[in-house]
């Protein structure tokens, strides 16, 4: 009885000790745990990781370990590429691979949550976290507290997904779970509820953190920076995070009806009792085609970023990529039913869903001229940012045309679900999204590291990627009009093999891409002294993020800026303003107003990773035990006064003179 | 370059304003995930035929009009006790507090002694999807309430600590907004769920 509350339906039969794979990828990941768990011992830094890291409310030090944590999620999401790829290289006729279905299942819903949830939107949250209150002119984001909370909260929804590896397993289902497979009664293990209760955890972590964030662009901007004066960045930034706080509570309710029913009969998605199985696929779409804004603004923004910079010039039609920006934002509400034209709505609704899905072109097309013009005439430096602008163009302009195929709906009966789908969303979502958060990876790594990335590595990465991307998709798109479908393990027909095995030869060429980028941070921290950025702008920037020292001070600005145009410091740069900063011992420098660390947010999201752990297994006692848990570690926090202390103006004085110290010294040089 | 620098004062109320703009945020989140609900309920209810038996039959309106007028109620007592605050009158406002906290507290026994009729009655949760979306869209806010509940009780608790700093009159105004937020969100359940459910 008491092992039932305890444990609820978990037993040791729940760890598969049979599997190779697994129990290699599970001691693997042990041993790696251990050795870092060892390290931090051995070098004595446990104080220092949980004052200066766990503890921390800072955005900079935020975003760095959303980038840790995305990238250790891209290992494991790259992994299920390995496996995919292979089996599907070899299954064909006779051979039925190595990867039997309900585990080949898994790992295309694993490879397609991992991706989306815990690599693209930690990534994205990185980068805002690292460049958007530097841009804006503000010592920190408007909700430290809250900010750190979200990434534990993403954190621990990450590592409840990674559970699922060892301990049961994951949803089976494809990567939005559609019902009626992911009810009970043809999912009765675990698997879907990892699914449910790591997206709810990272799911809340992330409405917070869009929440966050526009009351940060809302109330923080430097003195004068108006809406129209705001990088373009901020603005799709913005823009992505009201799509966060429309979006997100959907998701919420999606998922929590349909933990209800697996939980406690209900039926809401069953198809039976006035269940309503496309209900479900309007809701989680009706989340869905925004998420996919939430995550390509960004990336936009950081085009118009890297593209000004680079060019060397100011960025062509601000305006107009500022309203497309906005309509883009509007219309991503409007065309959700292009993911299901196939449910038999009707010629007319269709045809709506259609239209409102082609007009995104156009919003989209003036942002891919705005970009293309502003590199006309410009002195264009053939940085790795810029590569990866320029290998975006191409890539997205080819997976944009496929979308507007896929828009008219007779042709998206032939291709729905087929590997023509798959290869159009790699096709954006790669070569849109990835690409450019590569850019803007690149682009600030200074800014949040203090040296550059090497560049010559990266250019190798770069050359790989690009091509292994175009290798592994294109033959994706030809064997997917001649009819094959998506999430197959195995196929009859050997036709299709050599397509397939040139698609694993592009995702092998992508995989020495991804090697070669772990290369690259390797090459960069071992010559980080010669890389190092001394001056705080290293390509010659145009936002106030290049106007400090890199990696910027704890309180960002000494002095908050006033802004009064658009790329302020260019403008300054060319006013020569910033020639010869004015010396810190001549300026009035004043108290700097910080919030103080809290270790309650990481506290909130462990107990919140045990409720969700307890969900999934049906466990009373640990579930009561995270439960309240959340509450007592809110209720006693809120108890807390001492949240904020002042950095006094001598610190500020002396940290500025350092920075101008290394300034000096390397315009002597 | 010269900056604005605040002083103490103004930088402390700068941050309440975006506080309570940040709280708002929060209210419209909310906003959509119980719209997504009511969305869900009609749906269920109203685009096919009625699977089995509907809220309709088992419906006792009287009960349901006294929780309303016991949330409107301690509304009413909740603004008080925040007038109160404005004032300083903590024990005043303290004891305001408690009498929302009862009202609040009856709503939800009568709200769960209804669910338990209801399901004793053979109206329960899993036989179709209509009574799946009832008690959803209905336990949803009951839900809310709880947890506003909670949070009025902690109040309690606290003013005697933090008196009426700062901190302590920046959370009545969230919970200010949270406790009619959730009047607001019950004066559609009503309509919505009970009057026209009831039809």
């Amino acid at each position: 009885m008491l092992a039932q509350l305890l444990f609820g339906k978990l037993t040791l039969d729940a760890i598969p000790f049979h599997s190779p794979i697994i129990m290699g990828a599970f001691v693997f990941m042990v041993l790696i745990v251990i050795a870092v768990l060892f390290f931090i011992t051995v070098y004595g830094k446990w104080a220092y990781i949980w004052n200066e890291w766990v503890s921390s409310v800072d955005h900079k030090k935020i975003g760095i370990m959303y980038l840790i944590l995305s990238f250790v999620m891209f290992l494991r999401g790259i992994s299920d590429v390995v496996l995919m790829r292979s089996q599907q290289a070899i299954a064909a006729g006779e051979n039925l691979g190595y990867l039997p279905p309900e585990h080949y299942d898994q790992i295309f819903t694993a490879h397609g949550v991992i991706m989306i949830f815990f690599v693209a939107m930690p990534l994205m949250f990185a980068l805002l976290n690292i460049a958007l209150p530097l841009q804006i002119g503000a010592r920190d984001v408007a909700y430290p507290y809250l900010n750190s909370l979200s990434f534990w909260l993403t954190f621990a929804g990450a590592m409840l997904c990674n559970a699922s590896l060892v301990i049961g397993d994951f949803a089976a289902t494809g990567w939005l779970s559609y019902p009626p497979l992911s009810e009970l009664y043809y999912s009765p293990g675990v698997g879907v509820d990892y699914y449910i209760w790591s997206l709810q955890v990272a799911g809340v972590g992330t409405l917070l953190a869009g929440i966050n964030f526009i009351a940060t662009i809302f109330r923080m901007r430097a003195p004068g920076m108006s809406w129209m004066k705001m990088p373009v960045f901020v603005w799709s930034a913005l823009c992505a995070m009201i799509l966060v706080a429309l979006a997100f509570p959907v998701l919420t309710v999606t998922l929590a009806l349909l933990a209800l029913d697996r939980m406690m009969g209900m039926h809401f998605f069953t198809d039976f009792a006035g269940g309503n199985v496309m209900l479900y696929i309007n809701l989680i779409w009706i989340w869905g085609h925004p998420e996919v804004y939430i995550l390509i603004l960004p990336a936009f923004g950081i085009f118009s970023e890297v593209v000004a910079t680079f060019s060397q010039k100011k960025l062509f039609g601000y305006t107009t990529m500022v309203w497309a920006i906005a309509i883009i934002t509007f219309l991503s509400f409007v065309v959700w039913l292009h993911h299901f034209f196939t449910m038999g709505a009707g010629a007319d609704v269709n045809s709506f869903f259609g239209i409102a899905t082609m007009v995104i072109a156009i919003p989209t097309g003036v942002k891919v001229f705005n970009w293309l013009f502003t590199m006309y005439k410009g002195r264009i430096i053939l940085a790795t940012p810029m590569l990866w602008v320029i290998a975006f163009f191409t890539t997205f302009a080819i997976g944009g045309m496929t979308g507007v195929m896929m828009a008219v709906p007779p042709v998206d009966f032939q291709v729905h679900n087929s590997l023509f789908l798959v290869a159009h969303f790699h096709n954006v979502i790669i070569g849109g999204v990835l690409f450019g958060y590569f850019a803007g990876f690149i682009y600030w790594f200074p800014k949040a590291f203090g040296f550059r990335l090497h560049e010559k590595s990266g250019m190798w990465a770069f050359a790989f990627w690009v091509i292994g991307f175009y290798v592994a998709f294109m033959p994706l798109y030809v064997i997917g009009l001649d009819g094959f479908m998506r999430r197959n393990s195995h196929y009859a027909n050997t036709l299709y093999q050599p397509y397939l095995i040139v698609a694993a030869l592009g995702a092998a060429l992508i995989l020495i891409g991804i090697i070669l980028q772990i290369l690259q941070l390797f090459l960069s921290f071992k010559y980080r002294a010669f890389l190092r950025d001394h001056t705080g702008d290293p390509w010659n920037g145009r936002t106030l993020e290049w106007s400090i020292a890199s990696p910027a001070p704890l309180y960002n600005f000494a002095v908050i800026p006033s802004v009064n145009s658009l790329d302020q410091l260019w403008v300054n740069k060319q006013l020569q303003i910033g020639e010869g900063k004015i010396h810190p011992n001549r300026l009035h420098y004043e108290a700097i107003h910080m919030p103080k660390n809290t270790p309650a947010g990481c506290i909130i999201a462990i107990f919140a990773g045990i409720t969700g752990f307890a969900l999934v297994w049906h466990m009373l006692i640990p579930g009561i035990v995270g439960l309240l848990g959340i509450i007592a570690t809110v209720i006693a926090k809120s108890f807390i006064t001492d949240t904020d202390y002042y950095i006094d103006a001598e610190t500020v004085r002396r940290t500025e003179l350092a920075h101008l110290k290394e300034l000096a010294q390397c315009t002597v040089k | 370059m010269h900056g604005e620098v605040m002083n103490i004062d103004e930088h402390a109320i700068y941050n309440d304003a975006t506080d309570v703009f940040g709280f708002w945020l929060y209210i419209l989140t909310d906003c959509i995930l119980f719209a997504s609900l009511f969305a869900v309920f009609l749906v269920l209810n109203y685009s096919d035929m009625p699977h089995g038996p509907t809220l309709k039959h088992y419906v006792n309106l009287s009960d349901v009009f006294i929780e309303t007028m016991l949330l409107l109620a301690s509304n009413f007592t909740y603004c008080l006790s925040i007038l109160n605050m404005y004032q300083k009158k903590l024990l005043k406002a303290q004891v305001w507090l408690l009498l929302t906290f009862l009202l609040g507290a009856s709503f939800i026994f009568i709200e769960v002694s209804e669910f338990i009729h209801l399901a004793h009655e053979g109206f329960r949760w899993d036989i179709n999807a209509h009574a799946s979306s009832f008690f959803t869209l209905v336990g949803t806010h009951g839900l809310h309430v709880s947890i506003g509940l909670l949070w009025i009780l902690s109040m309690i608790i606290q003013i005697p600590f933090l008196k009426a700093s700062h901190i302590v009159m920046r959370r009545m105004t969230y919970l200010g907004l949270f406790w009619n937020f959730l009047d607001i969100v019950w004066i559609f359940v009503f309509t919505i769920v009970y009057l026209m459910g009831a039809m």
